[in-house]
């Protein structure tokens, strides 16, 4: 029976299913990629409008005067310092509490109980409108202390900053291979120090990178600081006192019917999305630095 | 069971006329448990101390599972336990009071995959030093050197000491890691299917390299290489399904094995 198909191989198989394969993959190809256009469409619209707007708005002023009122000259520099202080506290605040969090989740807690709740809880923290934590601080520290705060500002972005750490540290231990640990085990380190000296350093990049990515999360939120820090037209350093930020300031702005005040919010605006953008490019690049060391 | 023991202690009887021979590790009805699962099987064993002892067989036959006993890897983890006794100079390291840290210091492991750590490669050999010695600059110097060129690795990182550990090709990896092991100056090294992930010339660099070692140390190593524990070994336990089928001199178990099991192992008969 085989003998009789003389056509020379590779010749004689449906040439009509293959067509018709060929047009369905070119269709679904087409439609990914219109997807892909259609996704950063909108970011390039958005960075577009930013820029247009913003770049006009970016002065010496901005970096040096406090926000004024309506009608006469100022910058942001009460917003930019505020914005910066409190991310920084609260990074200082919910870094080290997430890495713990993650190290127990990945390094002690593995297949507990407590383990599997927090892992669950977290995600759910993860993914909270961050209104809501504003919200939940509101009432147990504002609330009580009577008045408005920047280290009300503090705690709620550290909670905020918590479940991102927790996941990427979590994830990124996960990725380190058993056998380095059974290698540092192997030679006589006590766990603390397998974990410290060893599986740290190998998840060093991807827990940096975890830790820009929250920083960036939180340099822009609105919410939770319009409950907490709440905002202030005047430079402060006082931590027990409101304190001016950018986002609340950008959003007060924004909305008030002044020009002056609406070039400060396009300017400030900018100013959050370059630093991110920055933070962002900076992340990528530790991790690449990480993988080339790594390979 | 008698069989068994009968043949450790007659090929014991047989080698005591070497006159330096001593048993480092003996294991004796040792059994082995991965949660409920039954793993090793009342094994006894003697390791000889400044011998090379290959265990060899199927996969999953336990050999590995045995090397982890010896240095209580297998503690890391939850749910894996051992009964019976495995004694190192005499004394019970499976007993609840043994501190894991010094037993491990004591009796080093190097595994399949190369497990240099992210740091530098003077860092790496001096990582297990730190661990328990507080050297001065000098003397870190010096045992680093040591254990380097006692690997024979010395020569090809020596100008390059602070580059990454990760750096090195794969076999010079596995050599850092023995590197590494004998640095903490052990008694006892545990050396789990080393060459398995490497290339021939590096696989020969690493049975030169236990050759040499010999000597200084009570080595063990876990191959699936029959070739290999024939020229590395002197002493060869074959195990299958958990179970020691034969134990005996090297020469021996590959020319006039006594089990039917050993010879159709060793003939590639089955595994």
């Amino acid at each position: 029976m085989a003998v009789t198909d003389t056509s020379p191989p590779g010749t004689n198989f449906a040439m009509g299913r293959y067509k018709r394969r060929k047009v369905s993959n070119t269709i679904t190809m087409g439609l990914a990629i219109g997807a892909a256009a259609f996704g950063l469409l909108w970011l390039v619209w958005i960075l577009a409008v930013l820029l247009i707007n913003g770049l006009s708005a970016i002065s010496v002023s901005l970096f040096t005067q406090m926000t004024p009122p309506p009608g006469s000259a100022g910058g942001l520099l009460n917003a930019i310092f505020g914005s910066l202080v409190m991310t920084v506290l609260g990074m200082a605040i919910g870094t080290p509490i997430g890495i713990m969090a993650g190290t127990y989740l990945a390094e002690y807690g593995k297949g507990t109980k407590l383990a599997e709740v927090t892992r669950f809880i977290n995600d759910i923290l993860l993914s909270a409108p961050s209104i809501i934590v504003g919200l939940f601080i509101y009432t147990i520290v504002v609330v009580p202390m009577g008045h408005f705060s920047a280290w009300a500002g503090c705690i709620s972005l550290a909670v905020l900053v918590i479940p991102v750490v927790v996941r990427t540290t979590e994830d990124m231990l996960n990725l380190v291979p058993g056998s380095l640990r059974e290698a540092a085990a192997a030679l006589g380190a006590p766990r603390w120090k397998v974990i410290v000296q060893v599986t740290y350093r190998a998840a060093r990049s991807g827990i940096m990178t975890g830790v820009l990515l929250a920083v960036a999360r939180i340099s822009g939120e609105t919410a939770p600081l319009l409950f907490t820090a709440l905002n202030n037209q005047f430079w402060s350093v006082n931590m027990n006192a409101p304190m001016a930020n950018l986002p609340v300031t950008i959003f007060q702005f924004a909305l008030s019917p002044y020009e002056d005040w609406q070039r400060l919010a396009w300017g400030g605006s900018l100013i959050i999305t370059v630093a991110i953008l920055a933070l962002n490019v900076g992340a990528r690049m530790l991790a690449s630095i990480g993988t080339k060391k790594g390979q | 069971m008698t069989a068994l023991s009968m043949t450790a202690e007659q090929s014991q009887a047989a080698l005591a006329t070497d006159g330096d021979m001593r048993e480092k590790i003996s294991v004796r009805d040792l059994n082995f448990y991965y949660g409920t699962f039954h793993a090793l099987r009342h094994i006894n064993l003697p390791l000889f101390d400044k011998r090379v002892t290959a265990f060899i067989g199927p996969s999953g036959c336990g050999k590995s599972t045995l090397l982890r006993i010896l240095n209580r890897i297998y503690d890391l983890y939850p749910n894996q336990r051992a009964e019976g006794e495995v004694l190192l100079d005499g004394e019970n390291l499976l007993s609840p009071k043994q501190d894991l840290n010094l037993l491990r210091a004591r009796v080093g492991m190097v595994f399949q995959k190369p497990t240099p750590f992210p740091m530098s490669i003077y860092d790496n050999v001096a990582y297990g030093i730190r661990l328990y010695e507080k050297l001065g600059r000098a003397e870190m110097d010096v045992r680093v050197e040591e254990a380097l060129r006692k690997t024979a690795l010395w020569g090809e990182v020596k100008d390059k000491l602070r580059q990454s550990g990760l750096s090195l090709s794969g076999g010079q990896q596995q050599r850092l890691c023995i590197a590494r092991a004998v640095a903490v100056r052990p008694a006892v090294l545990l050396l789990d299917e080393p060459t398995s992930a490497l290339d021939p010339i590096s696989t020969s660099k690493i049975e030169e390299l236990v050759d040499e070692l010999k000597p200084d140390y009570c080595i063990a190593i876990v191959t699936h290489n029959m070739q290999q524990a024939a020229r590395v070994s002197d002493f060869t336990a074959f195990m299958y399904l958990g179970e020691l089928v034969e134990y005996g001199a090297t020469d021996t178990i590959f020319t006039a094995p006594k089990e039917e099991k050993t010879e159709q192992y060793i003939t590639g008969r089955f595994g």
